[in-house]
């Protein structure tokens, strides 16, 4: 039994922006954090001052590790000249900046607080593969750590118990990784913008002017299936069922409800939001599925009073080509074991019935892992306002998108539902 | 070490002891390995240590080429993956491991649902600085 929960006090979105996602050898947090506050202003269509601000709480998972760096509440406080405005920062592996939204929710419900920067950063780039892998897999459990689990492993594992389960093979999950390129070729923020195709023509030309031998493709399944193009990073997780390394920042200007007009005519207003904890891989009762998604969508549902199914378009957690198909069926927009069959019959796809990460998700738009959460949020933003450009979804009547989360293993899981009223 | 108390550092030692133990809820018989001290089932009954068997199958698995500095330093890379496993205990409780006997280059040969057994000498052995579970494939007993 669910306890519907309820926000003391209605809670708006005003403005959103990101910077771009990528990897940048010349930028750090804080100048991505700058980028993403400058996209932000712009977004507020009456403007807001500083001096309007009455708090910062900013997502991070680990630029500690990342960057050898704490303390970035009060960092980018001053990097923003809001000194002394209070910054908080939040932690929840990946989820970390959904998490903060949350915190920020909860701040300007409880009366608090009126007007809120929230967002999230990471900055990762700067270290080796090798180092990366350990540092993300300091969210996982002791246990997978000593046993040699890496993210892409734990996934890995996961994929092969759902392969078992259902039927699924490598070749649908591709399915899902050649639905992100293609949607990323139209965000000009993401850190791969070109499709499959265009990455095979390349690596054609490439051999051509080097007088190497043509790489000889039929078509995008076949390059994804070749080993040489397609390596294998935690079987059967390949190089192109995995999000990058990336380094990036977005962030969100909350308001109370009764003040959104103040600042626009067309506030989107959180409807719902959820959080949970779960297990860890070993000690789930499910490996194909996360009891953590499907509580926190649960409590989002009760909160926002809809249904899945009243839910138009979904961003979620795809870090993994496998977690985008868990999480379309924990969050009930297809039963469990179909996600796969929904994904290969096209129906996640921008112009199918439930589009799943137009953004290019995390495989294409970027996972700088502390951003992830509210550049999720930028997303629902951008398209309830049919102000995604060439990527908008082809409907008017578009007002209710869902933001998924996901922190270590499944071990947080946060949904939060807006809506266009 | 006759009855330490249930934690982590006491679960290790006994790994180092070559025994493989678990926690079990007096109060439900609910069963945990790692051990908890808290039953999450009934959060009520006392733990107990109990043994487990080292028998099981597997549930699920991943052979990894790119792995952290401490596979590295064990001597795996890309050309050389290792194979990390969920394992579901005869007793109930799932555990995750590392797989050995498997050939992790060839990850289509290793099948879901294969009986293993727990090995405690085992490759890597040597430079790995937190005790690790290892499982093999279970050879058929005699007569079977």
């Amino acid at each position: 039994m669910i306890r519907q929960r309820k926000l003391g006090r209605g809670v708006a979105v005003v403005g959103a922006g990101m910077s771009r996602f990528g990897m940048f050898s010349d930028l750090d947090a804080k100048d991505l954090f700058i980028e993403a506050y400058r996209a932000m202003l712009a977004s507020v269509d009456k403007g807001v001052g500083p001096e309007d601000i009455d708090a910062l709480y900013l997502g991070n998972f680990s630029n500690d590790f990342f960057a050898e760096q704490s303390h970035w509440g009060a960092i980018l406080s001053d990097a923003l000249g809001l000194v002394p405005k209070p910054a908080s920062r939040v932690e929840g592996a990946c989820a970390s900046s959904a998490l903060a939204v949350r915190e920020a929710v909860f701040a300007i419900a409880s009366g608090f607080y009126d007007i809120v920067l929230v967002g999230g950063f990471e900055d990762m780039s700067k270290r080796t593969t090798e180092e990366v892998a350990a540092g993300l897999a300091l969210a996982a459990s002791p246990d997978e750590r000593a046993a040699g689990f890496t993210f892409p492993g734990v996934f890995g594992a996961v994929a092969t118990a759902y392969f078992q389960r259902y039927g699924a093979t490598c070749a649908d999950l591709w399915e899902v990784t050649i639905k992100s390129h293609q949607n990323a070729v139209l965000n000009p923020k993401a850190q791969y913008r070109k499709s499959i195709q265009e990455i095979m023509d390349g690596k054609v030309e490439k051999s051509r002017s080097r007088g190497l031998p043509l790489p000889q493709w039929q078509d995008e399944r076949a390059f994804l299936a070749d080993a040489r193009a397609n390596p294998a990073i935690a079987w059967p997780m390949h190089l192109f069922d995995c999000s990058p390394i990336s380094d990036g920042a977005a962030c969100l200007l909350l308001v109370g409800e009764e003040l959104a007009r103040s600042f626009t005519d067309d506030p989107l207003h959180v409807a719902g939001i959820g959080q949970a904890s779960g297990r860890s891989l070993s000690q789930a009762d499910d490996l194909t599925s996360l009891e953590a998604s499907r509580s926190a969508a649960r409590e989002a549902y009760a909160m926002a009073g809809l249904q899945p199914s009243d839910v138009q378009f979904a961003e979620v957690h795809d870090c993994f080509s496998i977690a985008e198909i868990l999480h379309i069926e924990d969050l009930g927009f297809f039963p469990a074991g179909e996600g796969y069959r929904a994904v290969t019959r096209g129906e996640t796809r921008r112009d199918g019935p439930m589009p799943i990460n137009t953004s290019g998700g995390l495989k294409c738009k970027g996972h700088p892992v502390g951003a992830t959460g509210s550049a999720q949020l930028v997303e629902l933003w951008e398209q309830l306002r049919q102000s995604a450009g060439p990527r908008q979804i082809e409907n008017p009547d578009l007002r209710v998108g869902a933001a998924h989360s996901m922190g270590g293993t499944g071990g947080t899981c946060a949904v939060t539902i807006l809506e266009r009223r | 070490m006759a009855n330490p108390p249930i934690h982590d550092h006491s679960y290790r030692q006994f790994l180092r002891d070559k025994k493989l133990m678990g926690s079990r809820c007096t109060g439900c018989g609910a069963q945990y390995v790692p051990p908890r001290d808290v039953c999450a089932a009934c959060h009520e009954g006392t733990m107990e240590w109990v043994q487990m068997r080292g028998a099981g199958s597997l549930s699920a698995f991943t052979t990894i080429s790119i792995g952290t500095p401490a596979t590295v330093a064990e001597g795996y890379d890309r050309n050389n993956p290792y194979c990390c496993a969920v394992v579901a205990l005869e007793e109930g409780p799932r555990v995750v491991a590392r797989l050995q006997g498997v050939d992790a280059g060839q990850p289509e040969t290793i099948a879901v649902g294969a009986p293993l057994e727990l090995v405690w000498e085992s490759e890597g052995e040597a430079v790995r600085e937190t005790p690790t579970l290892v499982f093999r494939p279970r050879v058929a007993e005699s007569g079977a």
